[in-house]
């Protein structure tokens, strides 16, 4: 139990990390972006293109830090990643979304659009990678180590935790302290008042696309270098994704981090009396009941 | 010359025209009162002044320039700010959040003036830390006016500030409307409220029908006997 409660956090600080973006997508552009996945996606084959073809290419110091994945390939992989990943997000609102928010479109249309982006995206990664599952480094020997009460880790995982619970951190204070993050709640609160005040909301929807691609990117690789890549797996990641963000109030980024984490554990908990293939099944399940008993999700006073 | 004038002034949502060539004036320092009834275009031209609607026809100046057909955060950086009817805060924002974001285009450092905005509103400042969303009505009404305030503007525009408030906060409301007017900002505003609102108006514009009837001093039209049948309830 104790060990499942620990993946739970490794895999539900990953869900956090995309649900963190799509929660302040919704809020800010008001629309389900079903791409997001798929941005995470993104953001890890990068990364690998990085790792295996680009940095050896350059002759960037291949050596890691013993037992684990990470090392110069993947410690430049990262920002490197985030950074493309929060460009070609901002490109494709230039190119779908920005033309359909001129033209008033429903929030349900742009949701279908970002549907469409997102099977451009994945079939990109199948013309270029193949749909086999890679890994960053293959062949690499990561022993796990022995914790007090029978917990079984691997240094990566622990490497995870620690990163994606301080990205967690800095994105609450940057949303909390700085101008700009303030700007973004403020914008994700009432869209015309932001506007009326002076706020350059244009510029506020491109930070945000820039911010959320760029944590999923980050998420994305954490999970390829815990797991391995494969070019549906974003696309899997989805449900979680909307099950944190609705448990945790849509458009609350604090939430979607608690949701995140809950539903993490709650699937890696479920595999002690259920195949692990029905994980998905219940975050599907978590997503109901929330919607039915607490439709405002648990950072929800005001309906 | 006038602090702000729109001449002629035919406005309208998409294809439907509702003022069909409204002119209003405002002197620095003064209150100014639109009543009449509704659907007569009052919200219609404040949002339309604001930039938030296109001018189809007519002229706005705002002290000395030409405004017509600006954009709202252009008209903002001239000193003129909008206090819209409703969802006219951010709620999940603390007060002192919402008066930050108030003055989000200022580059100086704003804290006097925040001090000063608290002074207006001596209630909202034992809550600087509170979510707006969980403020009365009454005080979200002033930190929609806090917000607006934080520009340190030459004109406020006020759409129904009173609207939905209990008799005793429209009275509060009203007194804060005064205060800040004494500041040196002058106010245009649209009312439910017009007798209590024309008492110290220094000027009333009647619109019916997207057309301008009457315009006087707020005491005149209050004594006026057509304009009390007509437009304030007998």
């Amino acid at each position: 139990m104790l060990e499942l409660t620990v993946y739970g956090i490794i895999y539900g600080s990953i869900i956090a990390l995309g649900a963190i973006g799509l929660t302040l997508i919704y809020g800010i552009l008001r629309f389900a972006n079903f791409a997001h996945g798929d941005l995470m996606s993104v953001g890890a084959y990068i990364a690998l293109f990085l790792i295996s073809v680009l940095f050896p290419v350059l002759g960037v110091p291949q050596e890691r830090f013993g037992g684990t994945s990470f090392g110069w390939p993947l410690i430049l992989a990262m920002p490197i990643s985030a950074g493309v990943t929060a460009l070609i997000a901002i490109a494709l609102d230039q190119m779908f979304y920005r033309p359909l928010r001129a033209r008033r479109a429903s929030p349900v249309i742009v949701a279908m659009a970002s549907l469409g982006a997102a099977f451009i995206v994945r079939n990109l990664i199948y013309i270029f990678w193949g749909p086999d599952k890679i890994s960053y480094f293959p062949g690499l020997y990561r022993p796990a180590w022995q914790l007090p009460f029978d917990i079984r880790i691997r240094p990566d995982e622990l490497i995870i935790v620690i990163l994606a619970l301080s990205l967690v951190a800095s994105v609450y204070l940057f949303l909390q302290k700085t101008k700009l993050g303030k700007a973004m709640r403020a914008t994700a609160d009432n869209p015309d008042l932001a506007r009326v005040t002076g706020i350059n909301t244009e510029r506020v929807r491109l930070w945000t696309w820039g911010i959320g691609a760029g944590l999923a990117a980050l998420a994305g690789i954490m999970y390829g270098v815990n797991a391995q890549l494969y070019p549906e797996m974003g696309w899997s990641f989805l449900l979680p994704l909307f099950a944190a963000a609705v448990l945790g109030t849509v458009g609350n980024p604090y939430g979607a981090l608690i949701g995140g984490l809950v539903i993490g554990i709650v699937q890696r908990l479920s595999t002690e009396w259920l195949n692990p293939a029905y994980q998905p099944a219940v975050a599907f399940l978590v997503l109901i009941v929330v919607l039915l008993v607490r439709p405002q999700g648990i950072f929800g006073g005001r309906s | 010359m006038a602090l702000l004038e729109a001449q002629g002034i035919v406005s309208g949502y998409g294809g439907m025209e509702i003022l069909h060539g409204v002119s209003i004036k405002i002197e620095p320092g003064q209150i100014v009162t639109i009543i009449g009834p509704n659907g007569a275009g009052k919200s219609t031209l404040l949002k339309t002044i604001f930039g938030l609607l296109s001018v189809k026809s007519g002229r706005v100046t705002f002290n000395g320039t030409d405004i017509t057909g600006w954009s709202p955060d252009r008209i903002v950086r001239l000193g003129m700010c909008f206090v819209p009817q409703t969802e006219n805060v951010f709620p999940s924002l603390t007060v002192q959040e919402n008066f930050e974001m108030g003055a989000f285009i200022r580059t100086d450092d704003y804290r006097a003036r925040m001090e000063e905005v608290f002074a207006l509103f001596p209630d909202l400042r034992a809550r600087r830390h509170v979510k707006v969303g969980a403020l009365s009505g009454g005080q979200r009404q002033m930190v929609a006016m806090g917000r607006a305030l934080m520009l340190d503007p030459k004109l406020l525009l006020l759409d129904e500030p009173s609207a939905g408030l209990a008799p005793k906060m429209v009275e509060l409301i009203f007194e804060r409307i005064k205060d800040i007017n004494r500041s040196g900002v002058a106010i245009v505003m649209v009312e439910q409220n017009a007798r209590e609102a024309l008492k110290f108006s220094d000027w009333g514009y009647v619109l019916a029908g997207g057309e301008n009837r009457f315009e006087d001093t707020g005491p005149a039209l209050l004594q006026n006997e057509e304009i009390g049948r007509l437009y304030l309830g007998g």
